[in-house]
């Protein structure tokens, strides 16, 4: 058993999760999915922050991730009240049906 | 046992992921990034990082994923239909996914090699709510006050796309 976990291993980690994000954001086709697969990406992000803020042993990294939590939680409020408008007009969920903006 | 820890979140993370991507149904999505939300929260408490741990447990654990299912019961959102269109996507997508993340893990191998750099819990103990208090309040002040602003145009926008029409 190893003793203590390489720095790598929290960075691959972030950047599987990473990954994980991208693929959900193109693969699902539910409005409300890819919306939690962008929230995936920034968890993602904010992993490899605070990993850097133990590598460097200097607190900044903190504060960026708990500006991303901040920024990800007003894009929250905004951007599931877009999806309730879309609803309302719309009445589908479907990321392919909302192409009115298409050529 | 900080590596046992470790490996087990890093293993919940990572299944959590993987269910939030292959699920149907919006809920099953839902609860599975709750998943992903704890074990990052574990692995931050791993890092020396406190108060990210927590406000990453109450803010999205609590507030956002509580919106997210909110939202989704209120739509009543079924199950989604997909459309099978792109055949390349279906063949070629998860491999190359796949070599994304093979590749970015060999970068990050030989940037961090593991006799130089690893991670012992308790060894940095600086991500305390005071300390990250006195940096957010002389060094990042105007970011702070910045960002206030920007969530109170958050709330504004959100009140006035989803409200009602009244004649």
């Amino acid at each position: 058993m190893i003793d203590h976990i390489p720095l790598s291993w929290y960075l691959i980690l972030s950047a599987i999760l990473f990954g994980l994000g991208v693929a959900g954001f193109i693969y699902r086709k539910s409005i409300i999915t890819v919306f939690m697969s962008i929230e995936l990406m920034l968890n993602a992000v904010n992993l490899s922050f605070v990993t850097f803020s133990y590598e460097n042993k200097n607190i900044d990294g903190h504060i960026y991730a708990f500006f991303v939590m901040v920024v990800a939680a007003a894009e929250a409020a905004v951007g599931l009240a877009i999806i309730l408008t879309i609803f309302k007009n719309r009445g589908t969920l479907q990321i392919d049906e909302v192409d009115s903006m298409k050529l | 046992m900080d590596s046992i820890l470790f490996i087990i979140a890093a293993i919940a993370a990572v299944g959590c992921g993987l269910n939030l991507v292959l699920q149907k149904h919006p809920i099953s999505s839902a609860l599975s990034l709750i998943g992903v939300m704890s074990s990052l929260a574990l692995l931050y408490l791993l890092l020396g990082a406190e108060f990210i741990a927590m406000a990453q447990m109450i803010v999205y654990g609590g507030a956002v994923m509580v919106l997210f299912i909110f939202v989704i019961m209120l739509l009543n959102a079924g199950t989604e239909k997909r459309s099978d269109k792109s055949l390349f996507a279906q063949i070629a997508g998860f491999p190359l996914l796949a070599v994304l993340v093979v590749l970015l893990s060999f970068l990050i191998r030989q940037t961090f090699p593991s006799a130089t750099s690893e991670v012992r819990f308790g060894y940095w103990v600086g991500g305390t709510a005071e300390a990250i208090g006195m940096r957010l309040f002389t060094r990042f002040l105007l970011p702070f006050e910045v960002i206030s602003v920007l969530i109170l145009i958050a709330i504004l926008g959100a009140v006035v796309l989803a409200r009602k029409e009244i004649d």
